[in-house]
């Protein structure tokens, strides 16, 4: 191949133009396949809110209802679980809920909207897991002041009957309370805030 | 080592043809009958061909349990039953799948460790053994992604805990999880797209990356248990003098330790085909159910050193980056470790102490990753034991580095020559 009379400027700009336009191609083309891989319509549709009756949900029980394949723990907490919460906080990571687990409406010490009614995602926030509720007021093989709470059988991470994280375990984070709203006394719908609250 | 398949010519005319249209012929030959190896290999040496043996024998149960696995969150656990109640032979098929995925770690444990005795990761193999790694890595996903598939209960949550580890990454992290998942949690999408990896996507990259790196070993050559560079005593026709030809030297050797390898493989698929719960776990034979965690949670026994980091740290951002650093800084040691020495034969009590200390927290490690974790003694000696782990590469590159390794001298020649 005659080598004579080469533009060598214009052959490396035609190179790199044509390796730029390929470069953007090919990520532009890469773009459906990875996409491909956000929860599908169907999923998104599954992720539709719930609504529980909480009509049989007895003083001091918690019972877990499903949410987007979640499970939401629904507790009806005693005066006494109550009482005890403030005397909790030097114990605890987040005691004010400075971060963003809860809907702003929630942000207080008992995380609810009415303070007898904790509706959460029973999900630990170390790995995932979900923890065992252990709501007696009375001293555990895992700590002898125990005011009641949620301890996670995966990693041994502790957190109060608000879903509050306790120091020096595993996980970093209060556990998450999902957007709900009373429908009337005895029903919850799970997915939806109040009319009017963010 | 490349040189021998140009000049071949085969006397038969048929051979002849094929060989100046595609010279595999020669190619073989210089990979086998020309491709001179140290002459004192050991028992150490066994296991690269081993694991070769170990990803055919995945590849092919693997091959024939497609032909019966049903990669759905409805019907994954039913047809594994399936499999090893109904199809004949599926329990022997699945088993050695199974074994075979234990023992494939085994074997390549072992043969990173030979690495790491006889410093086989040094110049000239530094890519050698970063390939080697990569395969690792890469081995990690499909074992990680082949134990999800039955939809235990173990194969579900071991799971999310895994996924759950890229929560840990700042902003993106919650997004990039249930990019993962395809679901907001570990669901029918997500056992899809893992059979896809496990069977199509990540066999093809083992497979490219076994092929680099045996190519980049027939480049450099093998090195040996005394870190001799054979290539550097030659004879008159410039035959390594401490080399002899792969095949049939040691492709003889290997077949003597693959006859012990298979003695043990069998008697684990006959008679232990869990292996005490190691190989597999018994929460596994429960289906995988969202709403109930099991008692421990737990990987199977190759990832545990590495999840008994993540488990005896308190923060889950330090303890993600601990678990990560710990696999990348192993892909460093060509450049950690500044010693000329390779073989521990000839290098300083410090590197053998060390590499026993390493060896010792790694298994630790793993005894307490596999534990129950109600003994807060075992955060405290698990913390003491990553802090040895990462110890080993500091002080490696402390030791070589300002010169305080006293080694031997090491000879010209494999100690065994004639």
């Amino acid at each position: 191949m005659a080598n004579e009379g080469v533009d060598h400027g214009r052959r490396r700009f035609l190179t790199a133009t044509t390796a730029v336009i390929g470069g953007v191609g090919v990520v532009a083309a890469a773009v459906p396949f990875i996409e491909s891989w956000e929860p599908s319509a169907r999923a998104l549709s599954a992720g539709a809110p719930v609504t529980a009756d909480i009509s049989k949900i007895e003083l001091g029980q918690m019972v877990r209802f499903a949410w987007r394949g979640l499970p939401v723990f629904v507790a009806n907490r005693t005066k006494e679980q109550l009482a005890d919460l403030p005397s909790l906080d030097p114990r605890l990571r987040d005691p004010k809920c400075e971060e963003d687990q809860q809907p702003s409406y929630c942000k207080n010490t008992w995380r609810s909207i009415k303070p007898e009614w904790l509706v959460m995602i029973g999900i630990c926030t170390h790995l995932g897991c979900v923890p065992d509720y252990y709501g007696e007021i009375r001293p555990e093989p895992f700590d002898a002041h125990w005011k009641g709470g949620y301890f996670c059988p995966c990693h041994k991470s502790r957190y109060d009957v608000s879903g509050r994280v306790f120091q020096g375990v595993p996980a970093p984070l209060n556990m998450v309370i999902p957007p709900y709203h009373f429908i009337d006394d005895t029903h919850v719908r799970i997915g939806v805030s109040p009319k009017g609250a963010a | 080592m490349a040189a021998a398949h140009d000049a071949y010519k085969p006397d038969n005319k048929v051979l002849a043809w094929i060989e100046e249209r595609l010279p595999i012929i020669g190619f073989m030959r210089s990979a086998t009958t020309d491709y001179y190896a140290p002459k004192n290999f050991n028992v150490m040496y066994y296991f690269g061909s081993l694991a070769l043996l170990v990803l055919v024998n995945q590849i092919v149960t693997g091959i024939f349990l497609t032909m019966n696995f049903n990669p759905s969150a409805a019907g994954a656990f039913a047809s594994v039953q399936y499999i090893m109640r109904d199809v004949e032979w599926g329990w022997l098929i699945r088993y050695m799948h199974t074994t075979g995925a234990s023992l494939f770690f085994v074997v390549v444990y072992l043969h990173m460790f030979r690495a790491l005795m006889y410093g086989s990761y040094k110049k000239p193999r530094e890519l050698l053994w970063i390939l080697g790694m990569f395969v690792y890595l890469a081995l990690m996903a499909e074992a990680f992604m082949g134990y999800v598939l039955p939809w235990g209960q173990m194969s579900f949550w071991g799971a999310k805990v895994i996924i759950s580890l890229f929560g840990a990454v700042p902003v993106i992290g919650n997004k990039l999880v249930e990019w993962i998942m395809g679901d907001f949690l570990p669901a029918d999408a997500t056992l899809n797209r893992f059979f896809a990896l496990h069977v199509i996507a990540l066999p093809l990259v083992l497979l490219m990356l076994v092929v680099l790196h045996l190519w980049a070993l027939h480049e450099v050559g093998s090195n040996n248990p005394d870190g001799v560079e054979i290539k550097e005593s030659k004879d008159a026709a410039g035959r390594p003098l401490d080399g002899i030809p792969f095949h049939p030297y040691y492709t003889v050797k290997d077949l003597f330790g693959v006859g012990v390898f298979l003695l043990i493989a069998a008697f684990i698929i006959f008679y232990q085909p869990t292996f005490f719960g190691f190989f597999l776990e018994h929460d596994n034979f429960v289906p995988a159910n969202n709403l109930v965690t099991p008692a421990a949670i737990h990987p199977v026994w190759y990832f545990m050193p590495f999840y008994a980091m993540l488990r005896v740290i308190p923060s889950k951002g330090l303890g993600v980056i601990t678990l990560f650093s710990a696999i990348a800084l192993l892909f460093f040691m060509p450049w950690i470790d500044r010693g000329k020495v390779k073989s521990w034969r000839y290098r300083g009590a410090g590197y053998k102490v060390a590499l026993g200390l390493f060896a010792l927290a790694f298994i630790w490690l793993g005894k307490i990753g596999g534990g129950e974790g109600t003994w807060i003694g075992d955060t405290y000696i698990g913390r003491a034991l990553t802090g040895v782990y990462f110890a080993f590469f500091i002080f490696l590159w402390a030791y070589t580095y300002f010169g305080w390794e006293k080694t031997k001298p090491v000879p010209l020649r494999v100690t065994t020559h004639d």
